[in-house]
């Protein structure tokens, strides 16, 4: 059995089979890999007796239930109107720059990846973004590179 | 802070229910007294739709049976609102307590909060508290538990049936209605759900009485608000205030002087623009809003505006229905068209009458209320979408 | 007792039960709403939005399809408002759509397409979007074609998979813009958990899931004076083409379904019913013969209870849900498969052929055996045993294209040596069928007398839509060799649908079901209800063509399987006995297990 499957086992157990589990059982494999894979939804599926497809379906649904592999940390900035009046471009810019990725990728080493998302409620400070749970926000350029440069020695 | 503006101090202070006191006290009282208490407050809900609060939790109070559920919303997604957010973070005893009560009336067993996946860090300190609950409860015997469920990043899990399909492990796609949720909710049960903020107001409903708390506000609009302010504003942040007040004073209060529109209720909500700003009452009875004040000074660009909420309900809507899926993604690229030119003036007429159409047959509010900024935008800075 | 409830409809005074829909009351009232994403067979999703209809006193349209009616309601179906708004959600779903209808097997016969012509649709009102989409076109399959641009998201696919089936092999993936049908992870059908049943073709209402056609590969086949070309038609074919041809539902058309066969230029019109008593012979000794080694060998191996094997999908579907119970599948063939090998093997030898000349083509209520025709094992004539599996539908394009006038054609036979039919046989079209047909037979060769059900008709078994149909059949009074089974009471379960076979596995494995004998047929209703039959299909057509099933066997002379005489005939002249070895090169075969999820 793999790690990974154990990991299932365990939010399982911890959760239960129905159906009203689904989401805290893709949460929880997320946050210990940060995407759900293939293999990791067909034996969910089998544990709740559902259809592969169903799984897919409903993790494709939420923005946070990543199914394509992200980094060990997720950088979510952003975009919608207050952050984006407030300079939420130039902050891009710099985490595209020091990160050497664009939007929607992920680094060679697997560290970061860079996303775009919705408000995050922090609009009365923004630019704002999330690296996994936590919230930064007042971002400057300076503040992201002081940040990101705490992050690359996690 | 200008004498037109009321802060108000009920949400967050006065008292913030230590030890569940109000709790403990409200819970002796027959069920019948607090709901009319909750009656005559005149409280309607803080989630953007305002059902008067009494009546949903009458209907649900009224269903057989006994397995029910009280359910607390706190997806908070619309742009521009993070008022629950802070109601989270300051006093979320109080909203514990509002939904045990809740329970009592309704004669539920079990509540729920449904946490946007976005405030995953508030989670740690909230658990801390329902530990803290359920101990007072426990002594209290009041046999209501409270367990928090995550969203994974989707604005239209705050709409109440998406957000009972998401506890249901399902996509988040907006049920039929009927039947509404205090007949079949979250696993087809009878459910009441409310905003943070509206459980917060009816403790202190319970606290202070319904002839003090009607003091607040206006007759359409009872009791104060909390109020999330940002975009071009010296002072932008959470403020509690009462209902019912004009548009002008706010800018007057908020605004930098330079206020050329304030986006009131989010992207949902509607665009009014400084001609209006006199006549503008911010409540029930004018514009109302779940607490998002957007200010935009004459720098920005209204078409930019309006693009970036497109954008926004192009992504976020579930998309099952024709009418939203569709028509968000015409009216972007419409503006767009007409923008580059490649599509005459008059195509801004057609779009009107789409977003009408989107108003009138889409499934869910969401679909339903992207014609309030579309047309409100494009009505009143036409120049600004061709030029 | 329901309530009725008072409502006006243009007008009009309804009364209709509580609870009904706005829609429904208005089909009442004979007012007709355009629907797309509503089916009779399928809960209410209410999304595509074209239903919508005004309400005196309320500012925003309501969807009619998913609206109860109320005392008192004052419904408008026509007005200004109503019809812009459907207009609008007509274009919408054209902007997202590859409307070139001439390159579209739907044409004519769509959904869309029909709302479109009937609003007189003409310069498109939006922004076309469908050319800036990436749309996947899934052909990968041998059934089943998935073209996603031309799917206009009304999930009906969806619902029919889950609810109708319980196989979910589609779901709804994405948010927003980028919603969209979708298997797992978006691989090919062929690799995942779909029957090819085809139920969500049937109720598809556009082109984006189609039958793969034949029709080309038939007419080469028919035009190539080399090929000796074979017709075999089931038997749910002759209740149902009658619809694709214009004719109401219900209609039986045996012998004009032959005549045009014959008008086609098929070279020789057989008859699946043929095989269809040879499977209830074959399968009958089977379950005889299993039931021998259980309680008088006390054989381990043997697996009861034995499940019928004649639908496909639901050969797919145990394959990929419950493999461990593949020991308890008949091992004979479908009917189909029996057929095609003795096409070219039998039939080849009686008419002096050489069976590579011969082109053995099949019409099928059911596109799953598009898929069974083309399975591996189904080769032991040494050449392909089914070449073409056409559907229903596809022979009404046949009949079509050929000009043929379908209901003035003459009623004609079909031909022999392997073209003759019981009462037996044509009930395989409707579920029971294969239990009642088998037990006309089985329960003869064991006791030495009929069933003893008034005029045969052993309507115990007769399974009806939407449940799991349980009957016991007591057994005494045997002749002398078969007394090992005096006073047993043989446990039978007739279930229709996928959703209900899945109960039915399910309560075998958690033990709670107890039986001897098992029939399952993947569509609703049966064969009758196949996804290969005319569209539209549903509820109340079924039970019609149910009706002109029953109706077909009462009226056949012979009723019984084994008082076939051609059956007697290829015994005696080429197979042998019932499970011997001919038999079992031929009729019978094996199962492959496969990967759940
Ligand atoms: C698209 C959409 C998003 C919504 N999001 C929220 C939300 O984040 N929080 C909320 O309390 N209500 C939200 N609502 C309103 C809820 O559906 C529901 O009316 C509300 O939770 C009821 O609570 P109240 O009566 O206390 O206002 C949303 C509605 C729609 C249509
Ligand atoms: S209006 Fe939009 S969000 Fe609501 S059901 Fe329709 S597609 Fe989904
Ligand atoms: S699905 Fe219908 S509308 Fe679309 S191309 Fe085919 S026939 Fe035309
Ligand atoms: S063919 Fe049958 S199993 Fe396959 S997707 Fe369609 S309904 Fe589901
Ligand atoms: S494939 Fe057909 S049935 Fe399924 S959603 Fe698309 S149009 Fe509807
Ligand atoms: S707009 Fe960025 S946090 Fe709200
Ligand atoms: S038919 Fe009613 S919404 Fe589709």
């Amino acid at each position: 059995m793999t790690a990974n499957n154990n990991l299932i086992k365990e939010l399982v157990n911890q959760y239960g089979r129905d159906r009203t589990s689904l989401m805290p059982i893709l949460q929880g494999v997320v946050e210990q890999n940060n995407y759900i894979s293939d293999v990791d939804m067909t034996e969910i599926a089998k544990e709740l007796d559902l259809s592969a497809a169903q799984v897919f379906g409903t993790a494709t649904f939420y923005a946070f239930l990543d199914t394509v592999p992200r980094g060990r940390f997720v950088i979510r900035v952003c975009k919608t109107i207050t952050c984006d009046m407030h300079g939420k471009k130039l902050i891009i810019q710099t985490l595209e720059d020091m990160l050497k990725i664009k939007v929607g990728e992920t680094t060679q080493d697997k560290k970061f990846s860079l996303l775009e998302t919705n408000c995050l409620g922090w609009c009365h400070k923004g630019p704002s973004m999330l690296i996994n749970h936590d919230v930064y926000s007042e971002l400057t350029p300076e503040k992201v590179q002081k940040i990101i440069a705490e992050y690359i020695h996690k | 802070m200008s004498e037109f503006l009321k802060r108000v101090d009920l949400i967050f202070g006065e008292y913030s229910d230590q030890k569940y006191k109000t709790l403990e006290k409200t819970v002796k009282r027959p069920t019948e007294d607090i709901i009319k208490d909750v009656l005559d407050s005149g409280l309607r809900g803080r989630g953007g739709a305002g059902f008067p609060t009494a009546m949903k939790w009458k209907f649900a109070m009224e269903q057989p049976g006994d397995e029910k559920y009280v359910i607390c919303n706190a997806d908070e997604g619309e742009p521009g609102t993070f008022k629950d957010r802070e109601i989270l973070t300051k006093v979320p005893r109080k909203v514990f307590a509002g939904m045990a009560i809740c329970g009592k009336v309704i004669g539920a067993k079990k509540g729920y909060m449904y946490l946007r996946g976005e405030y995953r860090y508030l989670l740690p300190d909230l658990l801390k508290e329902i530990e803290e609950y359920e101990k007072t409860a426990k002594g209290l015997g009041i046999d209501f538990s409270i367990e928090i469920r995550m969203g994974s990043g989707a604005y239209i899990c705050g709409e109440e049936s998406a957000l009972f399909e998401s506890m249901e492990g399902k996509r988040g796609e907006p049920r039929n209605k009927p039947p509404y949720p205090t007949i079949a909710g979250y696993l087809s049960k009878p459910t009441v759900i409310n905003n943070v903020e509206t459980f917060v107001n009816v403790l202190m409903i319970c606290r202070i009485g319904p002839v003090k708390y009607k003091k607040l506000g206006t007759l359409d609009s009872r009791g104060s608000k909390v109020f999330s302010v940002s975009g071009d504003t010296p002072k932008a942040g959470i403020y509690e205030l009462e209902l019912g007040m004009a548009l002008e004073k706010f800018v007057e209060e908020f605004g930098d002087g330079d206020t050329k529109a304030v986006q009131v209720g989010g992207a949902s909500g509607f665009c009014v623009p400084r001609k209006k700003f006199k006549d503008t009452i911010i409540g029930f009875e004018g514009v109302p809003t779940g607490g998002s004040m957007m200010i935009f000074n004459s720098s920005r660009s209204m078409y930019n505006v309006l693009h970036n909420y497109l954008d926004f309900f192009e992504e976020e809507s579930c998309g099952q229905c024709t009418p939203c899926r569709v028509g968000c993604q015409q009216l972007r690229i419409g503006i767009e068209a007409v923008k580059r030119g490649d599509k005459p003036i008059n195509y801004l007429e057609q779009l009107m009458k789409l977003s009408e159409t989107m108003k009138i047959t889409a499934k869910c509010g969401l679909g339903q209320s992207v014609a309030n900024s579309f047309s409100s935008i494009v009505n009143n800075f036409k120049e600004e979408m061709i030029y | 007792m329901t309530k009725e409830i008072n409502l006006k409809i243009d007008g009009i005074d309804v009364s209709v039960d509580d609870g009904t829909t706005i829609l429904n009351a208005a089909t009442k009232a004979n007012i007709h709403i355009p629907t797309l994403c509503y089916h009779e067979d399928l809960c209410v999703a209410g999304n595509c939005r074209v239903c919508v209809v005004e309400q005196k006193g309320s500012k925003n349209l309501i969807a009619s399809c998913a609206m109860p009616v109320s005392e008192g309601m004052e419904i408008f179906t026509n007005t200004g408002k109503v019809r812009l708004a459907r207009k609008h959600i007509i274009e919408l779903l054209l902007s997202e759509h590859n409307a070139d209808c001439t390159k579209c097997y739907k044409n004519g016969n769509c959904e869309l397409q029909m709302h479109a012509s009937e609003m007189l649709t003409g310069e498109p009102m939006f922004i076309d979007l469908a050319h800036t989409r990436k749309y996947t076109i899934d052909k990968y399959n041998m059934a089943i074609i998935k073209d996603d641009s031309r799917c206009i998201r009304c999930q009906r696919c969806v619902r029919t998979c889950e609810e109708l089936q319980s196989v979910s092999a589609l779901d709804v993936a994405y948010r927003g813009n980028h919603m969209k049908i979708s298997t797992f992870f978006e691989h090919p059908l062929f690799e995942v958990v779909c029957t090819n049943c085809g139920q969500c073709v049937n109720r598809c209402p556009t082109g984006a899931l189609i039958e793969r056609n034949y029709v080309d590969q038939v007419w080469d086949a028919i035009y190539d004076p080399t090929k000796h070309v074979v017709v075999q038609t089931a038997p749910a074919v002759r209740v149902a083409l009658g619809e694709a041809l214009g004719m109401p539902a219900g209609k039986i058309v045996t012998g004009k379904m032959v005549a045009a066969l014959k008008r086609l230029g098929f070279d020789s019109v057989l008859d699946t019913d043929f095989t269809a008593d040879l499977t209830i012979i074959e399968e009958g000794h089977e379950l005889l013969s299993r039931l021998k080694r259980v309680l008088v060998d006390k054989d381990p191996t043997v697996a009861l209870p034995m499940a019928t094997s004649c639908s496909p999908g639901w050969i797919k579907f145990i394959e990929h849900t419950f493999p461990e119970y593949l020991p308890n599948l008949s091992t004979c063939k479908s009917p189909q498969q029996m057929f095609g090998a003795l096409a070219k093997t039998y039939y080849a030898q009686k008419r002096n052929l050489d069976p590579k000349n011969i082109v053995s083509i099949s019409i099928m209520p059911c596109t799953a055996k598009k898929f069974e025709a083309n399975r591996r094992e189904m080769r032991s004539s040494g050449y392909n045993d089914v070449d073409y599996v056409l559907t229903t539908r596809e022979l009404g394009i046949m009949i079509r294209q050929a000009g043929l006038d379908f209901e003035s054609l003459p009623d004609e036979h079909c031909d022999s040596i392997m073209g003759s039919s019981t009462g037996a046989a044509v009930i395989f079209g409707t579920t029971g069928g294969v239990m009642e047909a088998a037990l006309r037979t089985a329960y003869e060769i064991v006791t030495g007398r009929e069933v003893p059900f008034e005029g045969i008709n052993v309507t115990p078994v007769r399974g009806t839509e939407g449940e799991v149909r349980e009957a016991s059949i007591l057994i005494n009074k045997t002749l002398p060799e078969w007394n090992f089974l005096e006073g047993v009471e043989l446990k039978c379960v007739v279930a229709n649908g996928l959703a209900y076979a899945k109960k039915v596995m399910q309560s075998v494995k958690d033990g709670t079901g107890n039986y001897h004998f098992i029939e399952i047929m993947a569509c609703p209703g049966g064969c009758l209800g196949g996804g290969g039959q005319p569209i539209p299909t549903n509820r109340e057509i079924r039970s019609k063509r149910k009706a002109a099933i029953y109706e077909e066997d009462m009226g056949m002379p012979i009723r019984k399987s084994h008082e076939n005489p051609e059956v007697a005939e290829i015994y005696k002249d080429f197979l042998g006995t019932p499970l011997g070895h001919k038999s079992h090169e031929l009729l019978h075969t094996h199962y492959t297990p496969r990967k759940r999820y």
